[in-house]
């Protein structure tokens, strides 16, 4: 059974469609890049997936026992009020949060969790830090420890590398896919970066005019790379 | 100066005076502790909007007869507070908005009830009593000091309780609620404790002031501190050495208790405020 199934799905806001007949199905242990031009509707379907509004028609469900609780996220823009006070840490632990259930307190092992995450993202000495002080990038790196933080199956990227520098852009995709080759975290990224998506991905996705879901090799042999991807090097 | 202490150990022999002040201390220190959480959601003036809508049930409250007004009071309060905050980060009307709706209404409303239909001849009188504080917070009984203590201890369990979902919903309710913290519940949760705060802290400050016992901690702890535990600690803290210090002047020097310990947070937030720019400018 696939770990995630979406059926006939529309997307929008308020009766005004963005994107309909999506059917795709996310299996354990996949990659999938979603690509596809500003404003086609990637953000939308990730937050359509993630149960944070409702589709417009069709079906999302979602398999393999996956629980709400196990689901990791990285949003595109978090708006966070310029002045809240909030420390690196705080931040990164508040990840583990979906899983405490009634408990009022962190436990030992999510205390840990949150700092293996921090070292991996080279966070520790940002750890006392106030999140507002931070760069973006060092923000971006935040949010994305916070989302390992909350899962352990399933991870929902929203442009992961944007506003990273080169060497860490290559570092968080090696980063990704190790989690996604060794640790068995299924992914779901979306990136304008498609060429890492053609490198790292299992399965792509395609919003546009025309829609597109399949492998990354009948991907590569379909017309639709073939003109996005001239489209970005002319670019 | 040891004539102001002799003044202030006589004071303190009163019963009605002690129950004040602990009353006070905990409507302190609860409405400080929600206070953080209201700032940030840009909520500060809900304390405001509330006690409106407080001050409009009283109205009709009185105009029914009933004479035992708190139970609706508190019933129409927390349904307010439910709506107002259950729209959260995704709401059309934004929070302050709605909040100002819904608080100028109220008031309007309020007054024009008792206008039409009061049958006290000293109308001008309750109002200013019921939008400054009275001095009901010196006739308190033994019974409302125990619900007093009770509803605060509640309030502060469940605060800490709850604090780790609290700062999730705060920080960002879409990841809260796509990782699967109940950030709907918690909302309702902090809507109905947040009233509860409101309908108790109108007698020690009145409607019009309430705000500034949520607003100014928070404030002056985020000009302070930069985490969201030292920003909690410090805003407890400083809530609660104000009110007491508020209501020990306000009782020597005969002040009205609510402005007296409003004024006393304006100084103290002063005092956070400098400390804070000379610690800045010295890091620089
Ligand atoms: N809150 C909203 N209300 C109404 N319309 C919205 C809202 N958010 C986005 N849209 C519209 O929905 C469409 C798709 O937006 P979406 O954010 O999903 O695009 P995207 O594919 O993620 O683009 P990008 O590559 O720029 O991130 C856009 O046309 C946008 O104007
Ligand atoms: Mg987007």
């Amino acid at each position: 059974m696939a770990l995630l199934t979406c059926k006939d799905l529309s997307l929008g806001y308020e009766g005004h469609e963005i994107v309909r007949g999506l059917n795709f199905e996310v299996h354990s242990g996949d990659y999938l890049c979603i690509v596809g031009e500003n404003g086609s509707g990637k953000s939308t379907l990730m937050k359509t997936v993630l149960g944070l509004q409702p589709p417009l028609g069709g079906t999302v469900r979602t398999g393999d026992g996956l629980a709400q609780n196990e689901i990791g996220y990285l949003p595109q823009q978090t708006v966070v009020q310029r002045d809240f006070p909030a420390s690196v840490r705080e931040i990164v632990l508040s990840g583990c949060g979906g899983r405490m259930g009634l408990r009022p307190f962190y436990s030992k092992e999510e205390k840990q969790l949150a700092k293996d995450m921090m070292e991996k993202l080279g966070l520790t000495a940002l750890a006392k830090r106030c999140y507002r002080e931070l760069s973006g990038g060092q923000q971006q790196r935040v949010l994305l420890a916070r989302a390992l933080c909350a899962t352990k199956k399933l991870l929902l990227l929203d442009e992961p590398v944007s506003g990273l520098d080169p060497k860490v852009t290559i570092e968080m995709y090696a980063l990704i896919a190790r989690l996604n080759r060794d640790e068995g975290i299924t992914v779901i990224m979306i990136s304008h970066d498609i060429g890492a998506a053609v490198r790292y991905a299992s399965h792509i996705l395609h919003i546009g005019n025309t829609v597109f879901f399949g492998t990354r090799d009948e991907y590569l042999a379909s017309d639709l790379s073939d003109s996005f991807l001239k489209g970005g090097e002319a670019e | 100066m040891s004539e102001l202490l002799d003044k202030l150990a006589l004071y303190l022999q009163y019963p009605f005076v002690r129950y004040a002040i602990i009353v006070g201390v905990l409507i302190a220190l609860c409405s400080s502790l929600l206070g953080v959480t209201l700032v940030l959601k840009r909520y500060s003036f809900i304390g405001d909007g509330l006690s409106h809508v407080a001050f409009g049930a009283m109205a009709i409250a009185a105009i029914a007869g009933l004479t035992n007004e708190m139970p609706l009071v508190l019933l129409i309060t927390v349904i307010s507070a439910v709506l107002l905050l259950r729209t959260g980060q995704n709401a059309k009307i934004k929070g302050d908005a709605a909040v100002a709706m819904v608080s100028v209404g109220a008031l309007a409303i309020g007054y024009l009830l008792m206008n039409l239909f009061s049958k006290s001849s000293n109308l001008s009188g309750d109002v200013c009593s019921t939008l400054f504080g009275s001095t009901s917070i010196l006739t308190l009984t033994k019974t409302e000091v125990w619900i007093c203590c009770a509803l605060s201890v509640v309030v502060v369990a469940i605060f800490l309780f709850f604090y780790h979902k609290i700062f999730s919903v705060t920080f960002d309710e879409n990841f809260a609620r796509a990782t699967g913290t109940k950030a709907g519940l918690y909302n309702l949760l902090i809507a109905i404790v947040i009233a509860v705060i409101i309908v108790l802290a109108m007698n020690l400050v009145g409607s019009l002031l309430i705000s500034a016992l949520v607003i100014f901690p928070a404030l002056a702890a985020m000009r302070l501190f930069k985490s969201f535990l030292s920003v909690t600690v410090f805003a407890a803290i400083f809530s609660v050495i104000c009110a007491l210090l508020g209501l020990l002047i306000a009782v020597v020097a005969g002040t009205p208790v609510g402005s007296t310990i409003v004024a006393v947070d304006i100084v103290a937030f002063a005092v956070c405020w400098i400390v804070g720019v000379v610690k800045g400018g010295l890091r620089k």
